[in-house]
Order: C-alpha cells, then structure tokens, then sequence
C-alpha cells in the first residue's frame, strides 16, 4: 500500500532549495503549518517566494521568515498587521505582489487543476488591470489571470491517514485544500496521524493523490489573532 | 448631530432582509450584525469560508479554528456551512450574495469606490474587496462623510487607488442615506437626526440632487 508518511518535519521538508516557490495554506493564523514554518526558520532556507494569502503576524506564523529575511517575495492579499513586513516592504527589501482574495485562490486552483488561465471580473479598472487582457462576456468587462503552482505546498489539516488523504476542521480550511493540488511536491502536516482506512472516504477534503508527505506535528500553539468573546 | 458608528450601523441593518446572504466588511459593517432585527433570518458570510456565521464564542468556547475575515474568534448557527477559499468566492462571484456591506475611504458620484490602499502610507492589500465589489449585486457602503481634517470622502472622482469601478449603489454616511445613480450622482434619500440639507451640501464635493423634502432618517 502506498505509504505518504515520514517521521519528522526536517525529512519532511529536505528538499526545500534557496529560492524555491512555496504556498502556505492558512488565513491569518488559522490553519497555518505552524511546524513547517519552524522547521523552515531553523534550517535557514533563503530567497524564498511565499504565495499566501497573509503574511502572518510579528512573531508567529511567516512573520517568521520575514524576521529571518528568509522570504525574498510575498504573493497575497492582505498584509496588514505585520510592522516587520511593513517595514521591510517601505525599504525595498522584500518583493510584493497583491492580489484579489478570489483570484488569488482561483489561480491556485487552476494551477491545482491543470487550467493554464481564466477570466474575472475582479481588479478591472484598478492597478490590479495593468498589463492584463481585458475581455468582455455578457457585457461585462474580466480580466485574463494565469494559474499559480508552486514547487512545494505545504499545508495543514486536522486528520490525515497514511494514503496522504486529508479532512480540514472550521474555518482552518481556507486556503489549504487548493494549495494541496498546485504544489510540484505538496507536504501535509496533520494534528492526527491515522493508518489509512480509518477515516471515512466520504470525508475526505483532499485525497492522497496530492499529498507526496504526510506527518504528526508535534505541537499546535494554534495562536489566535483576535480574540473576541461574549 | 452626525451619527456615530453605531447609528450608521443601525440604519444599514434595516436594509437587510429576511433569507438575505450578507458579506460584512471589516469595520462600521461588522457592526451591522448587532442590529439586525431579531424577527428575520439572515445568512452571514465570511469570506475565509463560513456562511452562517454566529456571535463570538463564550470565553470557554473559542475554538482557534473559527474565526471570520477580520480574525476574530466566532460561532456558526444552525444551518452554517464551511468551504474552502475557492468555493468562497465562487458563491461571490456568482451573484449569490444578495447584499455586501463595505467600508471606503472614498466613493465617487459614478459608484467608484477606494478602501485598500494610500499610496506610500498603508498598504494593507485588498483581501476579498475587489473581488466582492466586481461581481456582488447590491453593494452598499458604509462610511464617514469627511476626513478627519474635513475634506469629503464623496466625491467627483476618487483620488486613491480604486477598488472596483460603478459598483456602489447606495452610501450610508454619518450624515444621510445615499443613492447613486446609475448616470451618475449621489441622490440624497435622508438625513441624520438633526442634520441639515444645508450642512449635506457643504460636506459633499461629488455631485449632490435633492429633490423635496427630505425626511429625518428613523433609528430604533
């Protein structure tokens, strides 16, 4: 049977070059892969581009990396709350692409699903339309996007088995799903490590097929943003 | 006397109606939640992947793994459903949310609206707004009429970096109730308690119609 599970972080992450494109599952802190992220940070990997839809926080998440100057680009949507990224995006030191929410996890999927390019509305007559072919459908004005793939995804889910098949839990689900299927080799990290044919197959979000790396991660701090209670 | 945040909150809530989809902005539209009369039930979406979004938990009851667009820790009601990014906004893009409630920095007399970046001061990103404002079918907005140093916030033409061209339909300000045309205008439809049509014209540089009496807006 095949077998996607590796024993740790660092031979999950072997492999990740200088330079290298990665994308990030999570929204703000929430599904982040929290132990790749670390182990990225502790092996020193540099001038990575980083497709994610934030840029996490100072201190936690890939306000890690920035910390480092380990990311030498960002590829999201919203960036704020981050003084270090801020700063280092004023002095020219960091590359930065923004890019609509919905076209962003479009062009992940498409990357995912093997679809060069689509039309969207979104971004037509702002700065986001520059230099894009605009064509009209039913009257209306999209602009042509281009898919994104990755040479390594790394995402994290709730459950996974060890057939790499995978199930989200609340909102953590996000990003991460899209970016399984975008990324050349696409690693998981997982709060439960089951044999495979202990989840459901009708509950698969991801199946296996995705996944080249599956493994436990050690702790969740699961940091939460913005507290709010009643 | 203007309104504060909370009484623009409060008029917008009585636009929403009962089996409404709604996706709330960050800020004064965050608010609207609280308000929305408890005799009608409303479907709140959040882009991140929720619809059905609830109040903030219990302090025994935050789960890290719920939060909604702003980040903040919330709830699901019964009915709620969560899906990843690519659904999200396929449900957007697709027409399917009946109302989206945003924040703006500016917004012009032909519907343009400005709120994700100030060039060489903040940039924030524009998260889901662009894609919100390009495919959403009743887009309202919710904002102070001026600056703080006094200047109008509608206007002729934006002047910030734009979010999405001829997609506002109506503005809610803490001075009036807006409509603008589909030529083009901001049509006065009510005024804050206490406001003056005189004190609306002075505060709007975009193009202002007034037609007959405008009435009082009514706030419970």
């Amino acid at each position: 049977m095949i077998n996607k599970t590796v024993q740790h972080v660092d031979e999950a992450i072997r492999d990740i070059h200088d330079g290298a494109t990665i994308m990030f599952g999570g929204f703000g802190l929430c599904g982040i892969p929290e132990n790749c992220i670390a182990a990225i940070q502790k092996r020193g990997t540099k001038n990575l581009t980083c497709i994610s839809n934030n840029a996490g926080v100072d201190g936690f998440g890939l306000g890690l990396l920035l910390a480092t100057r380990q990311i030498k680009k960002m590829i999201s949507s919203y960036v704020g709350e981050n003084h270090e990224f801020e700063k280092q995006l004023l002095s020219g030191e960091l590359d930065v692409e923004l890019i609509p929410q919905g076209t962003l996890a479009e062009r992940i999927r498409a990357g995912g699903a093997g679809i060069p390019a689509f039309y969207t509305p979104a971004g037509y007559g702002t700065e986001v339309a520059d230099g894009k072919e605009v064509r009209v459908f039913d009257g209306k004005p999209h602009l042509l996007e281009h898919w994104l793939r990755a040479d390594f995804s790394i995402v994290k889910a709730w459950k996974g088995d060890t057939a790499g098949n995978l199930i989200f839990k609340g909102t953590a689900r996000n990003f991460n799903p899209m970016m399984a299927t975008a990324g050349h080799v696409t690693i998981a990290e997982v709060e439960e490590l089951v044999p495979a044919g202990e989840l459901d197959p009708n509950e698969i979000h991801t199946p296996g097929i995705f996944v080249a790396r599956i493994f436990k991660g050690d702790h969740y701090e699961k940091r939460i943003e913005n507290l709010t209670t009643l | 006397m203007a309104l504060d945040k909370y009484g623009i909150a409060k008029r917008i809530a009585q636009e929403v109606k009962d089996g409404y989809y709604v996706n709330l902005g960050i800020g004064i539209p965050t608010l609207v939640a609280n308000y929305i009369p408890s005799n009608i039930q409303v479907m709140l979406q959040s882009e991140n992947g929720l619809l059905g979004m609830g109040a903030f938990p219990s302090k025994d009851n935050v789960d890290p793994d719920m939060i909604n667009a702003g980040k903040q820790t919330v709830t699901t009601i019964d009915g709620a459903a969560l899906f990843n990014s690519a659904d999200s906004f396929a449900m957007i893009r697709s027409g399917k949310i009946d109302l989206t409630i945003l924040g703006a920095m500016e917004v012009s007399e032909q519907g343009d609206i400005a709120n994700w970046k100030i060039p060489g001061k903040m940039v924030k990103g524009m998260g889901g707004a662009m894609d919100l404002v390009a495919s959403a079918r009743n887009i309202i907005v919710a904002m102070q009429h001026n600056s703080k140093d006094g200047q109008s916030k509608l206007l002729k033409a934006c002047s910030l970096p734009l979010t999405g061209l001829h997609c506002v339909k109506k503005v809610f300000s803490d001075l009036g109730v807006f409509d603008i045309l589909p030529e083009g205008g901001f049509k006065l439809l009510e005024r804050a308690p206490g406001v003056s049509v005189e004190e609306i014209i002075q505060a709007t540089e975009g193009k202002l119609i007034v037609e007959g009496i405008i009435p009082e807006m009514i706030i419970n």
